[in-house]
């Protein structure tokens, strides 16, 4: 059975000139897939911008690589994998993370972090709330499993929940790896007549088509594709790890790939076409573990910790003992022609031969319509309001699920093995630094699907303008983004106008704060019984500092001055009604997302960098979800309060719960010097407040909103996740 | 002071012991491939952290049988020093090195963060150059690290004053809050916290580097 279209069979015939066979078809049926090919989405992906100076290797290999200095380069991407997730969280989760971290060190990077964007269903939710539970427990079990055991850190990341993702939870996996410039290695099988080798893991029948399912909606049978999903062995990653670096190391390997979706397929044409070379190889000679398997199981499995070599003839000695002495399987399954085919055997019979570069490359492109109006789950206008409580609010805020604590989550997460961890979970960027340098890295996840929900093309440059301002917060520069594209049913037209408009805000704001795309991932047709998720695209961004002790949130001691870095900023009922207010204490959605002045917003994150790298800030928070209050409440948690006036004419709901960006808390005890450098960018700093032990008040002068001792606060954030899940039961 | 840390497959804090010495302590450190039948020219064994053969059957239970730990525990009849950590530790308990056994934590999950020690001995070369009674902040993260022993063992570990290690904040459900104990010569720990990534300022403290010092001085004055 196909799962191509009639005209992308004919493609198919008139690049083989003859009809294909079960293998072919199969081969082509995943590697045109979405998951693989891109096919709705490339045309529009070619707008966003992928260069800079520091940029050494762009969008189209493993992962992109940029140049941190020193003689080091860092390799980063992120990718998705939803679908496995939803059917099997655990497992789909782990492999979620084996996938990316294979993707790092197939380029010679040694991972040194991962984050985890993930997105769920409400916990509360009257119909699918145990299941929300069960799959959050899972994926983060998933994480937890494999991350530990594998040894890299998990530092950071975010999790959302919305309606939306009941039935199709998000699990968005970046990660980060360091190495120095000689160190590159790529996925090309170049030179001709070089052995082919297969190492790692043995092929099994799990996963098989895990690429097309990746690529379909979900509907009442989605149950039955649980064999679908594959099963991760992360001690198998990590002797993975150090076989592949240790073997590069030798000199003899000339390309390496991982084996990811479409497995064996996958990594084969894409070698073959990079090197514009051609493959062959046997079947026979792939390590399997169960019998009988057909050519087009073999080939289509995704069964994980696999990786494909290309080594330097007559080497070939040396990758294999390296591989001996980690215990694993290393073979010649075939050799590097020059034909540009693939060309497939089995026990000597060919069972498929199919142009490398027509497969990899020619995917279809669709230009899929999308001359309507982006799909809007929410009205424009605003609803009347009006607070009872202020404190209470409040409280109902910091123990909301997209604003709470997550620590439940983290804990779980061995995020300090390989000991350079600066600045862990919890904070607003985490920081790893580079042993051997003065060079740290620090790293941030963001996505707002409200936002892009309703204004996909505003709510993407938020995203990235927000992404920029943790960095900017922790003292780093952006310099490299990755993005995860999480969409819909790209069919509809209303759906693929979200997925233009948003790729459209990306590029602009990409291009405005300087942080080209240098690689990253596309998921469609998150539908689950034709409900489609909101548009969520999640960025991942990357900047760099000299290595030094972080600034955090809290506040750190009585008596210092609370500053607004980028001012009360503005607020209306309109962009009220995407704010986390509306959505916790209104239950309400409406409006339009925050207003961003980019050139404000550029000269703010300049602004903040230049106090925090001169030692400025005691503390530093970015004020993002939950606005003003929350961000303060934040700063609390290490018992330390604050008695803040806000001389505003925004009503107190807008004052204190708006979401506008460009805005920094900071404390000090030089505030002259925070307003010389926010005067030298111009933008605002306004003194409004100072730090005091044990509560958190805040007023206009003559009136006070909040008052609340900050034990109680910091009780309700940290306790709010782990009260919802606990007991779960099956 | 010369010491070897064994590298096992799926060791993973096996760098961060090695970095720990070597850069934050300033002494020498090598590696000691699992399957090496002797330990070469070193004052100390550090059984790292991780994950040595996936710990699918049981933690440390199949680390016990590499040919290292053959060497290790004729270093250790001799006298040598030998410290576990986290997963080493386990290795230990498996090898019989040391009593008890460690189980999965009480809340069925993996905890990773920092938590407070009490040094309850100083005789013992682990914590020769702490103070008695002096509280550490060194961070966990494992998934089974609940220490277990039957009430004999856990009478004879407290008569002899063994246990080296107590948590202020049992993050396992541990008994009686052992977080680190010691062999009957004194001369091999294991413990639970990781010492070796709390020495360092930038990653938040170096309460874990006492540990360490300790084995240094010890070591010197042995030698003396």
């Amino acid at each position: 059975m196909s799962d191509l279209t009639p005209s992308e069979l004919d493609k198919v015939r008139s690049i083989l000139k003859r009809e294909p066979n079960e293998t072919e078809t199969g081969i082509f049926t995943v590697m045109w897939s979405e998951h693989c090919s891109y096919k709705s989405s490339r045309i529009h992906l070619k707008k966003l911008p992928t260069k800079s100076d520091r940029v050494l290797v762009g969008p189209g290999e493993n992962a992109g690589i940029i140049d941190i200095g020193g003689g080091y380069a860092i390799a980063f991407k992120i990718e998705s994998h939803n679908h496995p997730s939803f059917i099997e969280p655990f497992q789909g989760a782990a492999t979620g993370v084996g996938g990316i971290l294979r993707d790092i060190f197939t380029m010679g990077a040694r991972p040194i972090a991962v984050m985890d964007a993930l997105r769920f269903g409400p916990l509360d939710d009257p119909e699918w709330g145990d299941r929300n539970k069960r799959i959050l427990e899972g994926v983060v079990g998933g994480i937890s499993h494999y991350g530990n055991c594998f040894g890299v850190p998990t530092v950071g990341g975010e999790t959302v929940f919305e309606s939306c993702y009941n039935g199709n939870p998000l699990v968005n996996v970046f990660a980060l790896g360091v190495f120095r410039h000689d160190e590159i290695f790529f996925g090309r099988a170049t030179g001709v007549g070089n052995p082919v080798i297969y190492v790692g893991a043995k092929t099994g029948r799990d996963g098989i088509k895990g690429a097309s399912m990746a690529s379909s909606e979900f509907d009442e049978d989605s149950k039955d594709k649980r064999p679908n999903v594959q099963v991760g062995d992360p001690f198998m990653e990590k002797l993975l790890l150090e076989a592949c670096l240790e073997a590069m190391r030798t000199g003899a390997i000339v390309g390496i790939q991982d084996m990811g979706a479409a497995g064996l397929t996958c990594s084969t044409c894409e070698m073959g076409s990079r090197a514009e070379t051609g493959i062959e190889f046997d079947l026979k000679l792939v390590p399997q573990r169960e019998t009988g398997m057909t050519p087009y199981e073999i080939m289509l499995s995704e069964s994980q910790e696999r990786m494909l070599i290309v080594a330097e003839k007559g080497r070939e000695d040396e990758v294999f003992a390296v591989f001996k002495k980690w215990g694993l399987d290393a073979v010649t399954i075939g050799v590097v022609t020059n034909d540009g085919m693939l060309r497939v055997k089995d026990h000597g019979k060919v069972v498929a031969e199919i142009p490398n570069r027509e497969l990899a490359d020619e995917a279809p492109l669709y230009d899929r319509p999308h001359g309507v109006k982006a799909y809007r789950p929410a009205p424009m206008e605003a609803p009347e309001f009006a607070s009872r409580d202020l404190n209470a609010d409040l409280l109902a805020l910091v123990g909301s699920g997209d604003l709470c604590s997550k620590r439940w989550i983290w804990q779980q997460y061995d995020y300090m093995v390989r000991t350079n961890t600066v600045a862990g979970p919890g904070g607003d960027a985490a920081i790893v630094r580079i042993k051997g340098t003065d060079i740290s890295v620090a790293m941030s996840l963001d996505g707002n699907g409200r936002y892009c929900a309703l204004d996909p093309q505003e709510g993407a440059k938020l995203m990235v303008a927000e992404c920029c301002r943790n960095l900017s917060t922790a003292g780093a520069t952006p310099v490299a983004a990755t993005n995860n594209l999480n969409f819909g049913n790209p069919e509809r037209p209303e759906i693929m106008a979200q997925i233009v408009e948003a790729i459209e805000g990306i590029s602009e704001a990409c291009r405005f704060f300087d942080t080209p795309i240098t690689g990253g991932n596309v998921s469609l047709y998150n539908e689950t019984l034709g409900e489609a998720i909101w548009p969520t695209p999640v960025m991942g961004i990357v900047g760099l500092m000299k290595t030094a002790e972080p600034v955090t949130i809290p506040f750190k001691d009585q008596g210092r001055t609370v500053m607004l870095v980028g001012g009360l900023g503005s607020c209306d009922a309109a962009r009220f009604g995407g704010t986390q207010y509306a959505k916790v204490v209104l239950k309400k959605m409406w409006g339009l997302p925050p207003a961003l002045d980019m050139d404000y917003e550029k000269r703010m994150q300049a602004a903040i960098r230049e106090i925090v790298n001169d030692g400025y800030a005691e503390s530093a928070h970015d004020v993002s979800d939950g606005g003003l209050a929350v961000a303060l409440a934040e700063c609390t948690v290490n018992g330390i309060g604050a008695s803040v006036e806000l001389t505003t004419a925004l009503r107190p709901e807008f004052a204190l719960f708006h979401e506008g960006p460009s805005r920094i808390l900071v404390s000090t005890t030089v505030p002259e010097a925070v307003e010389e450098i926010a005067r030298k960018y111009e933008v605002e700093a306004l003194r409004i407040g100072v730090t005091m032990n044990r509560g958190l008040r805040i007023g206009d002068g003559s009136v006070t909103w909040v008052d609340s001792p900050v034990d109680r606060l910091k009780q309700v954030w940290e306790d709010a996740l782990a009260e919802q899940l606990v007991p779960v039961h099956a | 002071m010369r010491f070897g840390v064994v590298v096992f497959p799926g060791s993973n804090c096996d760098h961060d012991a090695w970095y720990a010495v070597s850069h934050n302590l300033g002494h020498a450190a090598e590696f000691i491939w699992h399957d090496s039948p002797t330990l070469g020219q070193v004052d100390a064994v550090i059984l790292p952290g991780g994950f040595s053969y996936g710990d699918y059957l049981r933690c440390g239970a199949i680390a016990k049988f590499s040919p290292v730990m053959t060497a290790v525990r004729e270093f250790a009849d001799r006298g040598g020093l030998v410290l576990g950590i986290c997963n080493g530790f386990q290795v230990l308990v498996e090898s019989g090195l040391l009593p008890g056994a460690l189980l999965r934590n009480r809340q069925l999950k993996f905890v990773c963060r920092p938590v407070s020690l009490r040094v309850e001995t100083i005789n013992t070369p682990f914590t020769a150059a702490a103070a008695k009674g002096q509280v550490l902040t060194v961070p966990v993260a494992h998934g089974e690290g609940c220490y277990f022993a039957d009430d004999a063992t856990l009478a004879m570990l407290r008569h002899d004053d063994r246990v080296v290690l107590r948590y202020l904040d049992n993050p396992n459900g541990s008994l009686d809050d052992i977080a680190g104990i010691c062999n009957e010569k004194r001369n091999v720990m294991g413990m639970m916290p990781h010492p070796e990534r709390a020495s360092d300022v930038l990653l938040g403290g170096i309460d874990g580097k006492v540990i360490l010092e300790s084995m240094i001085h010890s070591f010197s004055v042995a030698a003396a």
